[in-house]
């Protein structure tokens, strides 16, 4: 005997309107068809990976009343110059698209995209209830953007340029939010090059009372900022100038009661060109932090101890490997609930180690921060008797990117590869969901990873593998893997083949400076028509060269939007059977 | 996939690495040195890579073990390696143009401190400002620096070591002359001091 449920749609939606993950709201919309359409209409939110894998008339008309979209671009592996300029991850069609059809828009999210100033005039013009502009590592626009901007969102919540590289024209921009403007809740300008207009700063910070995130640039200078301070007292994380400035005592004094008197705040940021003996002003407020980002602060060991020695409840810190081990031992001593680490390199590009860090300190943050679950380390040596111990430790670890920057180093102490200290790291820590390899690695650690690897969602891979079978061991053993990015290793045509229907189920692949030639390209785009395979080679057209030589780049990605149109002369993406049959019909 | 596996197993046993003839595994405080040349040698090994970064340095640097002063041919590096943001190596780039090569770091010493420190001279810009951080690392005071005085008056005084092997008092050269030619410094005593500020 049949029956159904059958609520009325305004029950059901309103029951849709608490499910806010993504996830969920994907697997809803798989029920049945009617949930479907229901969901549809009432999806306000929607997170799109890979711009290049949908058009934007196809996510228009499957959620005409959305209210906040995200995008992103460009492969990961563009942040590190592999991705040639004009590569693509161009924001207008969304844009134009939106601006017709979604007048109530209100967030827009983009990271490693290209957005002209143009875009951010039709942004600024027909989004009339625009709240949220968060850029994170984009290009193409100026200050000038940024003016239409401030002038038309009497809304605007959130402006957040974080990373991009942004042609600052003039510091001039600020001053077009008018005087009855008052919304700012979060406002990050720290890429910004130029001097903003600092009255103007004020004024702004003064007349609002709901600010909380202030990231300023560079060129903010010290003895301005309690000044600034003083107008956003309720300020909850801050991103300071140039930490640095004269001698003057009353400059101390002030910078201490303005960083006493901001009660609320839980981050700090900024400290370019500190001067060691301004640090004490903020010891104050240290017991608060949460977050200490001093990745650009060229600190010694001895002040970074005395400072993060303060801070109890330190959840998240970034710092630059003049911590040392020393100051990781330090860490790993007074900051009990630490979740997050990253340690970047001062002088990458240095032959010689010029700091006295190396596995240990990481070792010792593994040991004493039971919470520890991401980690990002730039170091010069490793062993797999560390690895082995930080796996043991940190079971909890959900990211591990360990950068050793020679490439191929091998372990220290006993020469080895360091196949077996990360495949402990992937056996321990089973909710691992992001690994960067690095070190001296045969095909045995991607066997590792294709046994416990199971919760892996990225891996990165460099300089390392023997043969397709490292492919291999990840392509058939990750069974969450979403985002994979391989430079410099030997892998070719067969693990690549042999695993197509697998790609398919990923968001995208990168490989570059391997072996997988150009036929296998060709027959692999031919074979998935729900794949785009595109070839990225600046030595000219592929077809010139023989149909077995290594493409210089290759990202595959899955869409349902076909192959992109705004490709520049150095992409071609492969042609499947439907297109190849149309030709020939012709 | 099988007989691939035996394959792969034979090729991991001949996998070695470590400086020809040379078995034994390094002494730790050499391995940062001898970490840095195994990989220069492995190098040549992996052919298969474009970029091939470390092959023509290995020849020149694989014979001596200890000598720390072989000259290391300029590297190519790797294009986006390692992987650190345009963003983040042009805030380091900026810094290091200022200060024109490695930190300069000198050792500090305290008459009457169980322990030497180090201090990268590059990080100051001016003399108050090195004087600030030294009276705060060492939790002195060195009063009012004046051309004919010196530090008179004050309990503590900078001195320091110049390229000559002379003991000059800080303060007295400019800045920059002073950042060139320290080679070490020492924090003395006032009354030790007053020999040195009067001529």
């Amino acid at each position: 005997m049949a029956y159904t449920f059958s609520f009325p749609e305004e029950v059901l939606e309103h029951v849709f309107s608490f499910i806010e993950s993504e996830k969920d709201r994907s697997a809803i919309s798989l029920v049945c068809k009617s949930w479907y359409e229901i969901e549809r209409w009432c999806r306000r939110r929607v997170f799109v990976g890979n711009c290049y894998a949908v058009s934007p008339v196809m996510v228009i008309k499957r959620f005409p009343e959305l209210r906040s979209i995200a995008l992103k671009g460009k492969p990961h592996f563009a942040d590190f110059n592999l991705v040639p300029e004009g590569w693509g991850g161009y924001v207008c069609p969304w844009i134009a698209a939106m601006a017709c059809a979604l007048p109530c828009l209100e967030e827009i999210r983009l990271k490693r995209m290209v957005i002209t100033d143009e875009s951010l005039e039709l942004v600024a013009k027909s989004f009339k209830n625009f709240k949220v502009l968060v850029l994170t590592s984009c290009e193409g626009f100026t200050t000038d953007g940024l003016a239409a901007i401030a002038a038309n969102c009497r809304n605007l919540k959130e402006l957040d340029l974080q990373e991009s590289e942004v042609e600052d024209l003039s510091g001039h921009w600020l001053s077009h939010f008018p005087d009855s403007y008052t919304s700012l809740v979060s406002l990050n300008i720290s890429c910004l090059g130029n001097e903003v207009s600092l009255s103007a700063l004020e004024r702004l910070l003064g007349r609002c009372p709901n600010l909380q995130t202030l990231r300023l640039n560079r060129a903010v200078p010290l003895d301005r900022l309690p000044n600034l301070l003083s107008r956003c007292p309720q300020l909850v994380e801050l991103g300071t100038g140039v930490y640095s400035t004269e001698l003057r005592p009353e400059v101390f004094s002030n910078l201490e009661a303005a960083f006493s008197g901001c009660k609320q705040l839980k981050s700090l940021s900024g400290f370019w060109d500190v001067l060691p003996s301004y640090l004490p002003a903020v010891y104050p407020i240290c017991s608060r932090l949460t977050s200490l980002n001093l990745s650009y602060a060229t600190i010694q060991t001895y002040d970074l101890i005395k400072l993060i020695s303060q801070c109890r409840n330190l959840l998240r810190l970034w710092v630059l490997d003049y911590i040392e081990d020393a100051g990781l031992y330090a860490l790993a001593a007074s900051c009990k609930d630490l979740r997050e680490l990253r340690v970047f390199p001062s002088d990458p590009f240095g032959l010689d180690p010029n700091v006295a860090l190396t596995e240990q300190g990481l070792v010792s943050v593994s040991e004493g921060c039971p919470k520890l679950q991401s980690v990002l380390y730039f170091c010069r040596q490793m062993s797999n008797a560390a690895l082995y111990t930080i796996a043991r430790n940190r079971p909890n670890l959900t990211r591990f990117r360990l950068c050793i920057i020679e490439p191929r180093t091998p372990d220290y102490i006993t020469r080895e590869p360091l196949d077996s200290g990360f495949g402990a790291i992937v056996e321990h820590c089973k909710d691992l969901q992001r690994l960067s390899l690095s070190g001296l690695l045969t095909d045995r650690v991607f066997e590792y990873i294709g046994t416990y690897g199971k919760k892996l969602e990225m891996l990165s891979v460099a300089f390392a593998g023997e043969s397709d079978l490292g492919l291999h061991h990840v392509l058939s053993g990750c069974d969450n893997l979403r985002k994979l990015e391989i430079r410099d290793c030997p892998f070719g045509d067969k693990a690549l083949l042999a695993n197509a229907a697998k790609l398919e189920t990923m968001r995208s692949l990168w490989m570059s400076s391997c072996s997988v030639s150009y036929g296998a390209c060709k027959l692999l785009g031919q074979k998935m028509p729900r794949l785009n395979v595109e070839v990225i080679d600046e030595r000219g057209p592929p077809d010139s060269r023989p149909i077995s030589c290594p493409v210089e780049k290759l990202y595959i990605y899955r869409s349902i939007a076909g192959p992109r149109l705004d490709m520049p002369g150095f992409v071609w993406t492969m042609e499947d059977d439907s297109s190849l049959r149309l030709e020939s019909s012709r | 996939m099988g007989s691939y596996e035996s394959e792969l197993n034979l090729k991991a046993t001949e996998l070695r690495l470590g400086l020809p003839g040379n078995d034994e595994p390094e002494k730790r405080s050499c391995s940062l040195r001898s970490n840095k040349r195994s990989s220069l040698e492995s190098g040549v090994e992996e052919s298969r890579c474009k970029t091939n970064v470390n092959s023509h340095a290995s020849d020149s640097t694989t014979t001596s073990d200890h000598d720390q002063d072989s000259v290391q041919p300029a590297k190519v590096q790797a294009v986006g390696w390692p992987p650190i943001r345009s963003y983040r190596k042009n805030s380091l780039q900026q810094k290091k143009v200022e200060c024109d090569g490695n930190g300069m770091y000198v050792k500090v010493s305290m008459a009457g401190a169980p322990y030497l420190r180090k201090i990268d001279l590059k990080v100051y810009k001016s003399y108050p400002e090195l004087l600030m951080a030294l009276q705060t690392l060492f939790k002195c005071t060195f009063g009012e620096y004046s051309e004919r005085e010196g530090y008179n008056g004050s309990e503590y005084a900078p001195t320091y070591e110049d390229k000559d092997g002379d003991w000059m008092l800080v303060g007295d050269v400019p800045w920059n002359m002073f950042v060139t030619s320290c080679k070490r410094l020492r924090i003395i005593k006032g009354s030790e001091a007053k020999g040195l500020g009067c001529l």
